[in-house]
């Protein structure tokens, strides 16, 4: 299978008053198609901001991607995100790459009906009347499990709840039926019982539609039973790439190693302590030319703090960056 | 190499070290924010110097009349002297003495009003807000009915009925004024008491008048003194207008609405005894919004924050 | 939506009431409104005719109760100078304010309004730099000095605008710019400062995500949203202009209510500043009872009873 979006050594950073962050620091992976990737890390790992810059999302007054290349496989053959203009860009955003955002109830449009805002979507980029529009929104609103989808149509958003509310986003961004959808930890906002709804439906459409996704979370519980493969990021770089098979059964950075040991597990006998991570991320206005998790690291050696490791397979298909794994045999 | 020691500190967070460009960067930044306040400024403390320094800054008195020299110009056009820089009236009081001294009044009078207003508002919106319930109903009722109306209008007809005098224009501005005061402080107080460290400390047991003291006031500063300047700046609109209809200080005082309501007779043949207090007015009230202005953006947290 | 609307609608009455029950008042603050509204050289027999006249005499709360209902009934006395209906003649000037008023609102809503939206998307940009000069000028010049130094230059120097009066149709347009100036700049000020703030909301950004063309995140997400914050903006600042007319009906000899105030002022006619005051609060009440209603309407979580 071929990748659908191939991004090389991205960098972002935010030009504020206080000073540059370092956003993003030279991250590259490659999405197939079809393929679900969940980018897991803490906040403040550039997780979000990551994927938004690529395709312009991201408020560009402070904001400003450096350098780096966003390959995308689209409709009018391979493009180069990060070069393409607003009308460009636009006419991928939405038509071929799909959003679901984290909370559904300010990311809609208070003033304007739900079946509106997926409508509007639908004419810009497939140039449909209005009328047919609105039959492909109901269509769409009862494969998103909204029951009485009629009356939703003219529903405003703040008649509805919040897991309907996530719905209808998850309608809008499926609605032209891209080739990729991004959603920004779409779950976190919402409460466990609907969580679990949200995933389910997610997987119902994947599995229809064949849909390549990236998830962004911070919860690594979330993405044993939805992912085929996790990227792990840490203070604006990845540290980690793997199966989800490989990554949960051998994980190889001390960090990941950490985020797992962190997890409550409902299914031993023994009692144990909840093993966190101790201390609090870099400060990301900091330009740190050594590995980010040195300070928090238990392994961390001489070497960790002249070089920043790179990504380097450790096996099939499963990538550290981790001068510990390598040198020192992990 | 010596080895960094495994028991390293768990923390991250050393000190900022941006780059030399970062830092000219950020200090531009704020200049450019702060070269609008301090036009302000710079404005506010010369018309306030010549405000206080009228005796010294010209000979003559505003009330001296010396006939003969009356209707005369400004020095820079033809039969003008530089013995009466800006000109004389048509009773040949010197205009540049007129318009200082008038600054006295102008100012003064938007001073006192404003302060009288904050006075009162403050304590009216703050009672209202923190005690709530009926009491801030009833209080709020009228403060409510007086915002929603034709201000001027009202200012006028109380003016009319209550007649010329300093001390009116002054109770005047300061009654009326008082309900935007009490709104903005009945607003920043319910906010700051629903926020959650004030809840934290009632929950604590702290007396009222500490939580006014530490928590309630300084945050009421900032909207405060950005108020009064807005509202320092209003008031010498107002202050000119009733002078100007005739309804402010008396004709024997000068304030800068006096002088173009005299000015108004002459507009056509003698065009600078209008144009002077009005560039006046004009020059004052910029100063004043911009120094409202620039208090408004120091005194916003989020800037605040951002302005270390 | 129905409750709301009531809710307005009786807050209005209230507010009607206070503005009645001040009026009333006002005119007693010296205590003796006879003497207030004779001239200063009525002897103190002729004063007290008067005051048996107009009924000063009786209890306050008998005036009250005597005022209120002809007042509701729409008399409220006689004018001193001219000694006709004061009502009629405020009718009388209400076109030429009405028309002053509103090509100025006109002119503050097609300048104030746009420029104030650029400046929100493009803060910082060049269009936003003389937004807020113009929004900063307008703010502190004092618009009657300005209407006093256009007249000079503008009407007697060059002859493009007549110098006084409402004769002509175009004559309008000084007076009427003058008056909107503070408008035009506090909703410049307004639009800009809503529009940075609906602009940073999520919901543009789902906007930006769904790849929808410039215009129609400008028009339908964001435009839609500071409307609404608008619309009660613009009663309040026509009812600011409807005072602010006294002065610049003055200097340009406009025949309307500001230059019955200003007159009627000369005259210590009260009865007639009485009227107009009361006249024109109705007016603002009723727009801003209008405001509120069309606000209702259009911002759907009203519209739907939240």
């Amino acid at each position: 299978m071929a990748a659908i979006l191939e991004v090389n050594n991205l960098v972002t950073k935010f030009y504020t008053i206080d000073g540059v962050v370092n956003a993003v620091n030279g991250i590259s992976f490659s999405l197939e198609d079809g393929e679900t990737l969940a980018i897991v890390g803490e906040s403040g790992s550039g997780k979000s901001v990551a994927m938004m810059s690529i395709l312009g999302l991201t408020p560009s007054p402070p904001a400003r991607v450096e350098s780096g290349q966003a390959l995308f496989r689209g409709n009018r053959g391979t493009v180069d995100l990060l070069h393409q203009n607003f009308k460009e860009l636009s006419e991928i955003r939405g038509g071929q790459v799909g959003f679901v955002f984290q909370d559904p109830g300010t990311s809609l449009n208070p003033i304007l009906t739900i079946g509106r805002q997926i409508s509007e979507s639908l004419i810009r980029h497939l140039g449909i009347t209005p009328k047919e529009a609105k039959l492909r929104t109901l269509d769409l609103l009862t494969e998103v499990d909204i029951p009485d989808p009629e009356l939703r149509y003219g529903a405003f958003p703040f008649q509805l709840s919040g897991g309907m509310r996530q719905r209808a986003m998850i309608a809008i961004a499926v609605a032209c039926k891209p080739r990729v959808v991004i959603a920004d930890e779409p779950t976190t906002a919402l409460d466990v019982t609907i969580q679990a709804q949200i995933v389910s439906l997610f997987k119902q459409l994947r599995a229809k539609m064949g849909v390549a996704t990236i998830w962004i979370t911070h919860d690594l519980g979330l993405v044993a039973g939805l992912a085929d493969r996790v990227l792990v990021m840490y203070a604006g770089q990845i540290v980690e790439t793997a199966s989800v098979d490989d990554l949960y059964d051998h994980p190889q950075h001390p960090y990941t190693i950490g985020l797992l040991g962190a997890l409550p597990r409902l299914n031993t006998h023994e009692t144990r302590r909840l093993v966190s991570i101790e201390g609090t991320p870099p400060d990301a206005m900091m330009p740190i030319n050594h590995c980010p998790f040195a300070w928090r690291c238990t392994h961390a050696f001489e070497r960790c703090w002249e070089e920043n490791p790179v990504l380097a397979d450790v096996e099939e298909r499963h990538k550290v960056a981790c001068f510990h794994v390598f040198e020192r045999g992990g | 190499m010596a080895d960094k020691p495994l028991n390293r500190r768990a923390d991250s967070r050393l000190e900022l070290e941006t780059s030399f460009q970062d830092r000219l960067r950020y200090l531009g930044r704020l200049l450019l924010r702060d070269r609008i306040g301090i036009i302000g400024l710079f404005i506010f403390t010369s018309v306030l110097f010549a405000a206080l320094f009228a005796d010294v800054l010209t000979p003559y008195k505003p009330l001296d009349q010396d006939l003969q020299a009356s209707k005369m110009p400004p020095a820079w056009s033809a039969g003008g002297s530089i013995e009466h820089p800006l000109g004389t009236d048509n009773l040949g009081r010197d205009l540049l003495a007129r318009t200082i001294y008038g600054a006295r009044v102008s100012l003064g009078v938007s001073f006192i009003g404003a302060l009288i207003a904050a006075a009162l508002g403050v304590s009216l919106g703050a009672v209202s807000a923190y005690v709530g319930g009926r009491l801030d109903e009833i209080i709020m009722a009228p403060i409510n009915l007086v915002l929603s109306l034709p201000y001027l209008l009202f200012v006028v007809f109380v003016a009319s009925v209550l007649g010329r005098s300093l001390i009116n224009v002054i109770l005047i501005f300061g009654i009326t004024n008082s309900p935007i005061f009490a709104r903005v402080t009945r607003g920043e107080v319910l906010r700051i008491c629903q926020s959650a460290y004030v809840e934290s400390a009632i929950s604590a047991g702290a007396r009222w008048w500490r939580i006014l003291l530490i928590h309630i006031m300084p945050n009421l500063v900032g909207p405060l003194v950005t108020l009064i300047s807005f509202q320092v700046s209003a008031m010498i609109f107002y202050e000119a207008g009733l002078g100007f209809i005739g309804l402010s200080v008396p004709p024997t005082v000068p304030s800068w609405g006096n002088m173009l309501a005299e000015g108004r007779r002459y507009i056509t043949s003698y065009p600078w005894l209008t144009t002077l207090p009005g560039l006046a007015i004009m020059y004052t009230s910029l100063g004043m919004n911009l120094l409202g202005d620039w208090l408004r953006d120091i005194s916003d947290p989020r800037v605040r924050r951002a302005s270390r | 939506m129905l409750k709301y609307a009531v809710s307005k609608i009786s807050q209005s009455l209230l507010l009607l009431f206070g503005v009645l029950v001040l009026a009333f008042f006002m005119i007693r603050m010296t205590g003796d409104p006879a003497s207030l509204m004779m001239s200063r050289n009525a002897t103190a027999e002729e004063v007290a005719a008067f005051r048996e006249a107009m009924g000063f005499n009786r209890p306050v709360l008998v005036q009250f109760g005597d005022w209120i209902s002809k007042a509701l009934s729409g008399d409220f006395g006689n004018s001193l100078h001219f000694r006709e209906s004061a009502l009629n003649l405020v009718l009388q000037r209400l076109p030429a304010t009405l028309e002053l008023a509103v090509v100025g609102l006109c002119m503050a809503i097609i300048v104030g309004i746009p420029l104030g939206l650029i400046g929100g998307f493009r803060a910082g940009g060049t269009v936003d730099f003389f937004g807020r000069l113009l929004a900063l000028l307008g703010q502190s010049i004092p618009n009657f000095w300005l209407g006093l130094i256009l007249i000079l230059i503008l009407a007697q120097r060059l002859g493009w605008f007549p110098v006084f009066g409402n004769d002509e149709p175009k004559a309008v347009i000084l007076p009427a710019f003058v008056l909107s100036l503070p408008v035009m700049g506090e909703l410049l000020r307004l639009t800009r400062s809503a529009t940075l703030e609906v602009r940073s909301e999520d919901f543009v950004r789902t906007a930006f995500s769904k790849g929808l063309r410039r215009r129609t995140i400008y028009i339908e997400h964001v435009l839609l949203n500071v409307a609404i914050s608008l619309v009660s903006v613009v009663g309040v600042e026509f009812g600011y202009m409807l005072g602010g007319s006294i002065y610049i009906e003055t200097v340009y000899a406009w025949p309307g209510m500001g230059q019955l105030v200003g007159q009627a002022l000369g005259w210590r006619d009260f009865p007639l500043i009485q009227t107009i005051v009361v006249f024109t609060s109705i007016i603002v009440l009723a727009l801003n009872l209008l405001t509120d209603l069309i606000y209702a309407i259009i911002d759907p979580r009203i519209r739907h009873g939240r």
